[in-house]
């Protein structure tokens, strides 16, 4: 079985976001990066696992600058065997897709993963693009998924329960929390991971069909005011003069 | 949540499993001198830390219980010799890897960190170094697989600074030696599986070999009562006519050179590891005087709070630095133990000097386990004077800026 995964590049969870350029950018300034959780602990891990029930390869994919070898590499070292780094700045989801799908349609892969969003922009687009792209199925924040020969039954959560699908490859997948588990890699898999392949390959040329205006910051939260326990009217009060929720 | 005397409910509610926010600091962009493996490496054991030993660390160290679930992870992620080569289940890594490792299981504890760098700088050190292949075959893979716990014995109750006086010694009788003797202040004794072992031979020459659990007349008590390192097992080892077959003696060296090139491999890691404990401390205290608030701002707002925010930074960058040198230099075959000397002391003192004011700037909850300072603080007392004590390592500084001895 061929798998593929499609790993991003994202701001540290704890990192500050501020804007540059007329708040037509994010500043980038002092950042550190990681590799985008829901790629790394599930979508990456999931597919190792079943390389390792069923036999196979596991390929990552980014599209991005030299910039993102470092986190290429950290896959890598958890376990992927190689590496396709689409030379590209970036660019709109649409480019980002297009991208990756002229890739897994030249690899033939039985899936392609992504986690179900990147914790930063939130954009979860790229997977259903991919799978319309490649005109493969598209299922959608996976939480367990077991095959059976060609087939897989994936559970999706969906409002107040689950939803149980099954599908035969090749499909399109997104990873949700609880598909996998974080795997941490281990010295011998960092070493192992810098004699792996990376495959560095020119972007393909996109026509861009949208583009970002402006990005703003939600409004700061107000100071938070303390009220005696004993003191219901004042608490009312502000409540309802202040806050006006009730 | 805890009650005072006059029966209210406080905030302050003491928790051992408490949560890790910790993140590295980086105030010279010493990462800017790392390769990506170096960050990989790193990265790995600090989420690995967060994972495994932040949510115990203070209960062990409360309890004085010595974490031995760990060993297993610690095998996995690969921190017990990993810059042996891979051939014996290690990870063929560079120095500034291992020190990197170092830091990060100082920076949840030096107990965990004591646990790897006895096992991998004391024990498969000195097999891989001075022992044959079979010696290596025999118990590097496991020693990196945490199948055996190893340990170290060369200090002996009344040998400490000067080893050179120790009183082991081994007879020679036909195909063993017969070991007698006492060492003390051995990490991880009471629960080793192989003990590398120095004694005097009956020519007075210190000999290296590797015992096993098990042998008649070896005996391992354990040494209670510690206020430091108290998650980490420490004993004594005691050789009454032990028979140590021949083939278990390390061929490879003979005289005191043999300890302390092992030494001097461990007192490399742990002039990375004090940065990991110096680095939690600051950066708990940094993330505490933002919180707490007195005459209505936060005390880092004060200057006396920002006094030793600064110092701390600069201290913690300045040994980061050295460190990364140090370890440039070993990567080069050419880092020498006057040089490591150096940074363990610096180091050390630094590390200690950092949780102190880090401890002052948490007030009085910097002496409970919520925090990690005072258990920091009290690690580090250990770790200034194990390795080679605070004050030996100057005088082989000043030995070697002098070239006059001034030991005896």
């Amino acid at each position: 079985m061929k798998l593929l995964v499609c790993v991003s590049k994202t701001p540290d969870t704890t990192t500050k976001v501020s804007f540059t350029d007329g708040d037509t950018a994010f500043d980038t300034q002092g950042v550190q990066y990681i590799m985008n959780p829901y790629d790394e602990w599930y979508a990456l891990v999931r597919a190792l696992e079943l390389k390792e029930s069923a036999g196979g390869t596991v390929t990552i994919i980014n599209v991005g600058t030299a910039d993102n070898d470092a986190i290429i590499r950290k896959g890598l070292a958890i376990g992927a065997d190689d590496a396709i780094r689409v030379d590209a700045a970036g660019g709109s989801a649409y480019f980002v897709a297009k991208q990756i799908a002229e890739q897994a349609k030249a690899g033939s892969y039985d899936m392609v993963f992504f986690g179900k969003e990147t914790i930063d922009y939130n954009g979860s687009q790229i997977g259903a693009m991919v799978s319309e792209m490649l005109d493969m199925p598209f299922i959608s924040y996976a939480t367990k998924m077991d095959m059976a020969g060609n087939t897989a039954t994936i559970a999706r959560d969906i409002e107040g329960g689950q939803e149980i699908v099954e599908v035969d490859t090749p499909f399109v997948l997104s990873a949700a929390k609880g598909l996998a588990e974080q795997r941490i890699p281990n010295m011998r898999g960092i070493m192992q991971a810098k004699r792996k392949p990376l495959n560095v390959v020119p972007a393909v040329a996109v026509d861009e069909k949208a583009s970002i205006v402006s990005y703003a910051l939600p409004p700061a939260k107000s100071d938070c005011r303390y009220v005696d326990a004993e003191n219901m009217d004042e608490l009312v009060a502000l409540l309802h003069g202040e806050a006006k929720v009730i | 949540m805890a009650v005072t005397e006059n029966g209210k409910a406080t905030s302050h509610t003491p928790t051992t499993a408490r949560v890790d926010r910790f993140r590295g600091h980086d105030y010279y962009n010493v990462d800017d001198l790392l390769e990506t493996e170096h960050i990989l490496v790193r990265d790995a054991v600090r989420d690995w830390v967060k994972q495994e030993v932040s949510p115990i660390i203070e209960d062990y160290s409360e309890r004085a219980a010595n974490p031995r679930h760990l060993v297993k992870g610690l095998a996995e992620i690969g921190a017990f010799g990993p810059s042996l080569p891979e051939k014996y289940g290690c990870g063929g890594m560079d120095e500034i890897s291992y020190g990197l490792i170092m830091q990060e299981l100082e920076r949840g504890d030096s107990g965990v960190r004591s646990a790897a760098s006895v096992q991998g700088s004391l024990v498969m050190y000195p097999i891989y170094r001075f022992g044959s292949e079979e010696q290596r075959m025999k118990y590097l893979p496991k020693l990196a697989a945490g199948e055996f716990i190893g340990c170290f014995g060369l200090t002996e109750p009344n040998h400490g600074s000067d080893p050179s006086g120790m009183l082991s010694n081994i007879k020679d009788d036909g195909d063993a030696y017969i070991l007698n003797g006492a060492k003390m202040w051995i990490t991880n004794s009471p629960i080793a599986d192989v003990m590398v072992v120095w004694a005097k031979d009956e020519e007075g020459v210190i000999r290296g070999m590797i015992l096993e659990k098990g042998m008649k007349g070896l005996s391992a008590p354990e040494i209670h009562g510690k206020w430091s390192l108290r998650a980490s097992c420490t004993g004594e080892l005691v050789f009454e006519d032990v028979r140590v077959p021949k083939a278990n003696i390390l061929p490879g060296v003979q005289g005191l050179k043999g300890p302390l090139s092992c030494l001097s491999k461990a007192r490399y890691g742990i002039a990375w590891g004090v940065i990991g404990a110096a680095m939690d401390c600051y950066d708990s205290a940094l993330r505490y005087s933002m919180e707490r608030v007195q005459f209505g701002k936060p005390i880092a707002g004060f200057q006396l709070t920002q006094k030793k925010l600064a110092e701390m930074i600069t201290e913690i960058t300045k040994a980061q630095l050295l460190a990364w040198r140090l370890g440039t230099l070993a990567n080069e075959g050419k880092a020498t133990p006057a040089q490591i000397s150096m940074a363990k002391r610096n180091n050390v003192q630094m590390a200690l000097e950092v949780a102190r004011e880090a401890r002052q700037i948490h007030g009085g909850m910097g002496i409970t386990n919520e925090y990690p300072c005072m258990r920091h603080m009290m690690n580090l007392e250990t770790v200034l004077t194990y390795e080679g004590t605070h004050d030996i390592h100057l005088l082989i500084t000043g030995m070697d800026v002098t070239g006059i001895n001034a030991f005896k």
